[in-house]
């Protein structure tokens, strides 16, 4: 029995926040929190287990990490780069698909939440 | 006569009467899948979640005599077991993640043992990104693993999806009318709106289907050697390490030999025209493999067999209501195979469910892949070329040695000929790639300085290049 990926110790940052990126990760097994730091303080955006991935923003634009994720116990983690990315989405765009539902997934969760932040500040 | 009325012949007993059922995928459709190795798994997942997402509601049934959960042969569809780099990937990002009991091993690094020396190509990521797998349960008299097949793992993904596996070894398949038919050994008959031939090209089908019509050409094949040695988890992790083998020896016919680590076992995979017993005794019989292995000794073959690899593509590869896919159509010259496999299950299960399943579907959309597979094939038949010119050089060894031991220890050098190396024996970037990459002035100016220094005498270079700074490889 054997493992792929990178091992990653609990704590351990995997991407930092602010970083430029370059490629994804999928989560062979372990957990993982994806965290926002703003003026100092952090906020946990969600947590992630086997199967789901994180930095997939780094595939479509140039732009810094958005979050920081670390591994919440020893965890397994496997690199996607860019240029394999890339590469598959030439050939095949439905390998796409699955990250851009999940991407969809997270639009409506923020969605849901802003709305609900926009009712409670409201209220106060 | 045209490609997309080659197969229509294909068996054909009964006269040709007017078409009638539509060539699209309907509600209820019925396709069967001949072989369920990676191609035919992988095309029944694909095709299955493709429909669902169109709303289709279509019947899949996979022939399959085997189980892949016996030792030894029977159980296995013979291979190296490499899922490469570029593979992992692809399936991770399709949500397809190899669990832990599939993987024997996760190989982190390549050794390259040559007459001149040997050097080791670490993954350029530092991480484990090519998995080592059984295809079947371990090699014949080997204890019961408590992992799972490659091949069995696959064969559950579709199951779960909803494919059924029909226990069958597949005899015959012709067109009747405007369905097709599957005869299978007990005298199994059924009618289907499409067949996926995914047999691979080690079956007697692909030979009977090429007898019924003289337009269709099976693939062409050669036979290779593979066999297991059993050295205990202990001393591979001490001599093997996570790390692959590969040979480049001055041995005639032989294209790539490799070393795989793999739990208890050693696998060893002999790729080249026609492995024969003499090709064989001098590659045991080379201080290069013999020093591989504790105290100089060829231990004992504890499983062997001879499989034949796809050297060309099958033509055509499509007909009708009848695609060819993995092994059994197109497939990568000697290097992730079950890669291509994975590419051409997902492009003819597109093809079907978005377009159609008319020979003219197949030639618009699946055809291109296949297409691209075989002209790369031929980039690599001439990337081949040249590693034969370098295993008959010592001179042009020694310069690979030199530039690939020079990058490996200093890691803010561009790795231009570990990075050729890495591509070509992991099968990650197409053959096209890996040559476009040698054309390049830096490496072929790197490879030029490093030809002249490697074969100068010891002494005769300045330090920053010099031998002394070589650690990472052993000079014979
Ligand atoms: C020596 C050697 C080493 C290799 N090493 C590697 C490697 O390390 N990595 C890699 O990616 N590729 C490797 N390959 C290539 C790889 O094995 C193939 O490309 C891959 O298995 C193709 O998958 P497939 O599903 O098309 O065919 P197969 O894996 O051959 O599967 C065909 C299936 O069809 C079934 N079948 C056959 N006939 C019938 C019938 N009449 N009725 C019903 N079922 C039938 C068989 O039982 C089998 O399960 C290697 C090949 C060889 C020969």
């Amino acid at each position: 029995m054997a493992n792929l990926g990178k091992q990653y110790q609990n704590g351990e940052v995997i991407v930092r926040q602010g970083d430029a990126g370059k490629c994804m990760f999928v989560i062979q097994n372990g957990e993982v929190e994806a965290v926002a730091e703003r003026n100092g303080r952090e906020f946990r955006l969600r947590k992630m287990g086997p199967n789901d991935f994180f930095g997939e923003m780094a595939l479509f634009e140039h732009e810094t990490r958005t979050a920081t994720v670390r591994a919440l116990c020893p965890t397994h983690v496997l690199t996607i780069d860019k240029k394999n990315f890339l590469g598959g989405i030439h050939e095949d765009p439905s390998l796409a698909f699955r990250i851009v539902q999940t991407m969809s997934h997270r639009i409506r969760d923020l969605t849901d939440r802003l709305a609900k932040y926009e009712e409670d500040s409201q209220q106060n | 006569m045209k490609m997309a009325e080659k197969l229509q012949q294909l068996g054909e007993r009964v006269p040709k009467r007017q078409q009638s059922l539509p060539k699209t995928l309907q509600d209820g459709s019925r396709i069967a899948v001949i072989g369920a190795g990676p191609a035919g798994s992988m095309f029944s997942y694909f095709v299955i979640n493709m429909a669902e997402a169109m709303g289709l509601d279509v019947a899949v049934e996979m022939f399959e005599p085997r189980h892949f959960c016996h030792r030894g042969p029977a159980g296995c569809n013979h291979c190296g077991g490499i899922v490469s780099e570029s593979l992992v990937q692809r399936l991770a990002t399709e949500g397809i993640m190899l669990p832990d009991d599939v993987v024997q091993r996760g190989i982190e690094s390549y050794t390259l043992h040559m007459d001149v020396g040997d050097v080791e190509i670490a993954t350029p990521l530092m991480e484990k990104r090519i998995a080592a797998v059984y295809r079947g349960n371990g090699p014949r008299n080997s204890e019961p693993l408590d992992t799972c097949s490659f091949d069995r793992y696959l064969l559950e993904l579709a199951q779960q999806k909803g494919a059924t596996v029909v226990h069958r070894l597949v005899t015959d398949v012709h067109r009747e009318d405007d369905h097709m038919c599957v005869h299978c050994a007990d005298q199994y008959s059924q009618n289907y709106d499409l067949v996926v031939l995914a047999t691979g090209v080690n079956s007697r089908l692909m030979e009977t289907l090429e007898s019924q019509t003289q337009e269709f050409q099976r693939p062409g094949r050669t036979k290779t050697f593979i066999c297991e040695f059993l050295l205990g988890r202990k001393v591979i992790r001490e001599t093997f390490g996570p790390s692959m083998h590969v040979f480049l020896l001055d041995i005639p016919r032989l294209e790539f030999a490799a070393l795989i680590p793999k739990g208890d076992y050693v696998t060893l995979c002999l790729l080249g025209d026609d492995i024969n017993d003499e090709l064989m005794e001098r590659f045991f019989n080379s201080p290069e493999v013999r020093n591989c292995f504790p105290g100089g000794t060829i231990p004992a073959q504890a499983c062997h067999c001879y499989p034949r690899i796809n050297i060309k593509a099958a033509r055509p590869a499509y007909g009708d209501r009848l695609v060819f896919i993995g092994d059994s159509g197109a497939t990568r010259l000697f290097k992730d195979g079950i890669g291509a496999a994975y590419r051409t299950a997902k492009a003819a299960a597109k093809t079907v469910v978005f377009h159609g399943v008319s020979a003219e579907n197949f030639k618009a959309h699946y055809a291109p892949l296949c297409r691209a597979i075989n002209n790369d094939n031929q980039m690599g038949k001439v990337v081949f070329g040249f590693g034969s010119l370098v295993q008959k050089s010592r001179f042009a060894r020694r310069g690979i040695l030199r530039m690939t031991a020079n990058e490996q220890n200093q890691s803010d050098r561009p790795k231009r000929m570990s990075g050729v190396l890495w591509d070509l024996f992991s099968g990650s970037a197409p053959y096209t790639d890996v040559f476009l990459r040698t054309l390049h002035p830096a490496y072929l100016g790197s490879l030029f300085w490093n030809l002249l220094a490697g074969n100068l005498p010891a002494g005769m270079i300045r330090n920053g290049h010099g031998r002394s700074e070589e650690r990472n490889h052993v000079e014979h």
